[in-house]
C-alpha cells in the first residue's frame, strides 16, 4: 500500500477507456419522410424550390426565401460526380473498408450535389469529375440514406431490387446510433486520488489558505482557481449530510432497488462525496448518520472509486443538524 | 459603440496532453489575469467556448469552471462553439453596458478521442452522418471544388504550407514547423487527394484565455492597448450540396461588415485549416497578395479545436501590442469546410 508521498511522486496520468453510445432514433419529418420513403423503394426524390432548382436531399425551406416547400420530383437514379475526395485509408467507422472516394453526385434533374460515397473497386485512377455514376442499391432498404451502398460508375449500375415486402406506413424517423470510443486521461491530481482508492486511501486537496480540503482534489481552489498542490489523507468516516432513495433501474447500477445513494461528509473534508450507502434499512436512513466505506478485499482493490463497495452505518451517536447544515 | 481593448492574451498548446482540461487551462486563465492587472474578482463576465463531445463528457464545461474561480458568484455563459465566438458575446455584453471588462477562455482536447468520429457529428445527423465522412474528405472536396474551378492550385496550396511551417519557426506554441520547399511539398503522397498530410491542420490539445476591458480604464491598464474596431460573425448554409464551395460568402460578408477594409491592413491572421482555405479566405475577405496572412503559421501548425479561432485573435493581438503592426483582420471559421465566419478588426494605440 503505497503512501500519499508516493503516490504524488508518480506524475504519469492514468488512462483508461471511455465508450459512449447514444441510440438515437430521428422523427424526419414529412419533407425528408419523402425522401427516405422513396430510397426504401429504390427511388431518389428532390423537392423544386423557386430560387436554389430542385434540391436532394429535399429541404424543408427554401435556402434564401424560407418558404415551405412541397413540390416533390423524382430525380437519377444516374447523375455525375461534382466533386470528390479520395480516401485511401478508410477509417474504421466508415461504411467501405476498401479505398472509396466521398463525392457530391448530382442527379439527373437536381441542381445539388448529394454526398454520398463512390466506388470504383479501390481504383482511383477511375475516379474523375463529371464521371456518370448511379446507384448500388441494398437489396433489403429500411429508408435511409445507406439502403444506397454506394454509388458506382453507371454502366456498372443495376436497377433497384424490388422491395421485399411492401410496407404501406411512409418512414416517419431514421436510427443513428453513435459509439464513440475515447482513451481517457484523468489528469494528475484525479489520478492520485484513484491511485490512493487502490491503496485504500482517500485522499483530499487542501485549499491554498488551509481552511478546506476537498474530496476528491480538483486541481484547483473551484472558488479561486488556485492550484492545490498539498495532499491529504481523509477518513474513510463521515456523516451523512443528505440522501436519495433511488427506485428507477439503470443499466450500470448493479446494486438492487431500491436503495440508497448519498452525500457523505468524510472527517478531515469540507465537500461532500457522493456514494452508496448498503446495510441499513430504508426507514432508518437520515441526516447526520454515521457511515464508513466497505472496501473491496484487497486483491480487488483498483484505481476506481468502485474499490470501495459501499459506505454502511457505524455504531457512533449521529451528529446534529447544527455541526454541518453548511455542506446539505 | 464603446471602445474595447485586448488587454492580455496567453495560450498553451501540445500535441497531446495528459493533464486534464482544469490543468490545462488554470494556468493559462492565471496568466491571462494577471497580465491583465485586474484582480480575478474585479473583472465583471466570464465566457468560454468548448465542446464536450471532445472529451466525451456531458457539461465538461462547467467543470471547467474550476480552473477560473467561480467564488463569490459570477456571471458566466458558454457557448458550443470556438472561443472567438465568445468573445463575440464578450463584447456585446460590454456594449450592452452591463459590464466593463470580461474573461474569455476557450479549450478543447481532442487526442483521447477520434476527432474525425467527433467531427462528423456537427454534420447533418439525417443524411450525411449516417455515412460517415470526416472532416478531411469534405475539405478535399472543397480543395478538387476549388482546383477544378482555378481559384487554387496545388503549388499555391503547398506555398501556403511552405510559408505557414516556416512562419511557425518563431512560434514557441506551435506544434508543427519545418523549412519545407514547394517542390518537396508536392512530392509528397496524399492524405485524402487532393490534401497531402501537411495540408490539413496540425491538431493539438490546449487553451486560451483573454481579458477584454471597455475604454479608458483598459488604457490605464496597459501601454498599448488594442482596441477592437469591427466585429461581425456569419453563417452559410448547412446542407454541402446547396453551397458553390468555392465561394465562403460569410467569411466575405463577415469581413466588409467587420470594416476590414476602411483603413489600410498590416496583416491578418485567419483560421484556415486547409492550406487551400487560406487561399480561399484571401479572396473573399479582399486581401492583397503580398499582404502577411497568419505569421503564427495558423491552423497549419497549430490547429487545437474550440480554441484555434481565440488563438488567432490572440496571436493578432500580441503582435499589435508587440509594435509588429498597427492593424490587422483576426479570422475565426468553423463548420465543415468553412461554413461559419466570424471577422474582427483590431488596431494598436
Amino acid at each position: 500500500m503505497a503512501t500519499i508521498e508516493e503516490l504524488v511522486a508518480r506524475a504519469e496520468p492514468l488512462k483508461g477507456p471511455h465508450v459512449i453510445e447514444y441510440p438515437f432514433r430521428r422523427s424526419c419529418g414529412p419533407v425528408l419522410s419523402k425522401f427516405f420513403t422513396g430510397l426504401r423503394e429504390g427511388k431518389l426524390i428532390g423537392v423544386r424550390s423557386e430560387t436554389a432548382g430542385v434540391l436532394v436531399p429535399p429541404a424543408e425551406y427554401d435556402p434564401q426565401t424560407a418558404e415551405g416547400l412541397t413540390d416533390f420530383v423524382e430525380v437519377g437514379p444516374a447523375g455525375k460526380v461534382v466533386s470528390y475526395a479520395w480516401v485511401s485509408r478508410p477509417r474504421p467507422m466508415q461504411l467501405l473498408q476498401h479505398p472509396f472516394a466521398y463525392a457530391l453526385v448530382e442527379l439527373d434533374g437536381a441542381d445539388t450535389g448529394l454526398l454520398h460515397m463512390v466506388d470504383v473497386g479501390g481504383d482511383e485512377s477511375k475516379m474523375s469529375v463529371g464521371m456518370r455514376v448511379a446507384p448500388r442499391w441494398k437489396a433489403e432498404r429500411e429508408g435511409s440514406v445507406r439502403d444506397i451502398e454506394a454509388f458506382v460508375p453507371e454502366a456498372e449500375a443495376r436497377p433497384a431490387p424490388p422491395v421485399i415486402a411492401e410496407p404501406d406506413e411512409p418512414v416517419k424517423s431514421v436510427a443513428t446510433p453513435l459509439r464513440l470510443e475515447y482513451d481517457f486521461t484523468a489528469g494528475r491530481e484525479q489520478s492520485i486520488f484513484l491511485r490512493a482508492l487502490a491503496s485504500k486511501k482517500i485522499v483530499g486537496a487542501r485549499s491554498p489558505g488551509g481552511d478546506l480540503v476537498y474530496v476528491p482534489p480538483r486541481g484547483t481552489d473551484p472558488r479561486t482557481a488556485e492550484p492545490t498542490p498539498d495532499f491529504v489523507e481523509v477518513s474513510d468516516k463521515g456523516t451523512v449530510v443528505t440522501y436519495s432513495i433511488v427506485r428507477v433501474p439503470s443499466e450500470n447500477i448493479h446494486f438492487e432497488l431500491p436503495y440508497v445513494c448519498i452525500n457523505v461528509l468524510l472527517d478531515g473534508s469540507d465537500i461532500p462525496f457522493f456514494h452508496v450507502l448498503q446495510n441499513c434499512e430504508l426507514t432508518d436512513v437520515r441526516l447526520g448518520m454515521r457511515v464508513q466505506a466497505s472496501w473491496a478485499a484487497d486483491e480487488d482493490l483498483t484505481e476506481s472509486v468502485e474499490s470501495i463497495r459501499y459506505f454502511e452505518p457505524i455504531d457512533e451517536p449521529d451528529v446534529p443538524f447544527e455541526q454541518f447544515k453548511e455542506y446539505c | 459603440m464603446r471602445d474595447v481593448a485586448i488587454v492580455s492574451f496567453a495560450q498553451s498548446n501540445a500535441a497531446s496532453e495528459v493533464r486534464s482540461e482544469v490543468e490545462i487551462l488554470q494556468p493559462v486563465a492565471a496568466e491571462a489575469v494577471k497580465n491583465s492587472g485586474l484582480a480575478r474578482t474585479e473583472i465583471d463576465f466570464t465566457c468560454s467556448g468548448s465542446s464536450d463531445w471532445l472529451q466525451g463528457q456531458p457539461f465538461a464545461f462547467v467543470m471547467a469552471l474550476d480552473a477560473v474561480g467561480s467564488w463569490p458568484p459570477i456571471k458566466e455563459s458558454h457557448v458550443e462553439q470556438d472561443g472567438a465566438w465568445a468573445l463575440y458575446e464578450a463584447w456585446v455584453k460590454i456594449q450592452t453596458g452591463e459590464v466593463e471588462s470580461a474573461l474569455v477562455y476557450s479549450f478543447g482536447k481532442t487526442s483521447p478521442g477520434d476527432i474525425a468520429q467527433v467531427q462528423a457529428l456537427q454534420l447533418d445527423p439525417y443524411c450525411v452522418t449516417p455515412l460517415w465522412p470526416d472532416l478531411d474528405s469534405l475539405s478535399a472536396i472543397q480543395a478538387r471544388a476549388c482546383l477544378e474551378v482555378g481559384v487554387v492550385t496545388e503549388r499555391a496550396m503547398a506555398e501556403v504550407v511552405s510559408r505557414s511551417l516556416r512562419d511557425a519557426r518563431d512560434n514557441p506554441h506551435a506544434v508543427r514547423k519545418g523549412d519545407h520547399s514547394v517542390d518537396d511539398l508536392l512530392e509528397r503522397p496524399f492524405q485524402v487527394s487532393p490534401l497531402r498530410e501537411l495540408d490539413c491542420p496540425a491538431n493539438s490539445d490546449g487553451a486560451t484565455a483573454m481579458v477584454i476591458v471597455a475604454g479608458d480604464r483598459a488604457k490605464q491598464l496597459c501601454d498599448r492597448p488594442v482596441w477592437i474596431r469591427g466585429f461581425d460573425h456569419r453563417i452559410d448554409p448547412p446542407a454541402l450540396g446547396t453551397r458553390d464551395l468555392t465561394r465562403i460568402p460569410s467569411a466575405k460578408l463577415a469581413a466588409e461588415k467587420a470594416g476590414a477594409h476602411r483603413d489600410k491592413l498590416d496583416f491578418a491572421e485567419v483560421t484556415a485549416p486547409y492550406s487551400h482555405q487560406e487561399l480561399l479566405l484571401r479572396r473573399e475577405m479582399g486581401l492583397a497578395d503580398d499582404l502577411s496572412v497568419n505569421p503564427s503559421g495558423g491552423s497549419l501548425a497549430t490547429h487545437t479545436l474550440m480554441s484555434c479561432g481565440l488563438n488567432r485573435i490572440g496571436d493578432a493581438a500580441m503582435r499589435i501590442a508587440a509594435g509588429k503592426g498597427d492593424r490587422a483582420l483576426a479570422h475565426a471559421g468553423q463548420g465543415p469546410c468553412l461554413q461559419q465566419n466570424l471577422a474582427v478588426v483590431l488596431e494598436g494605440e
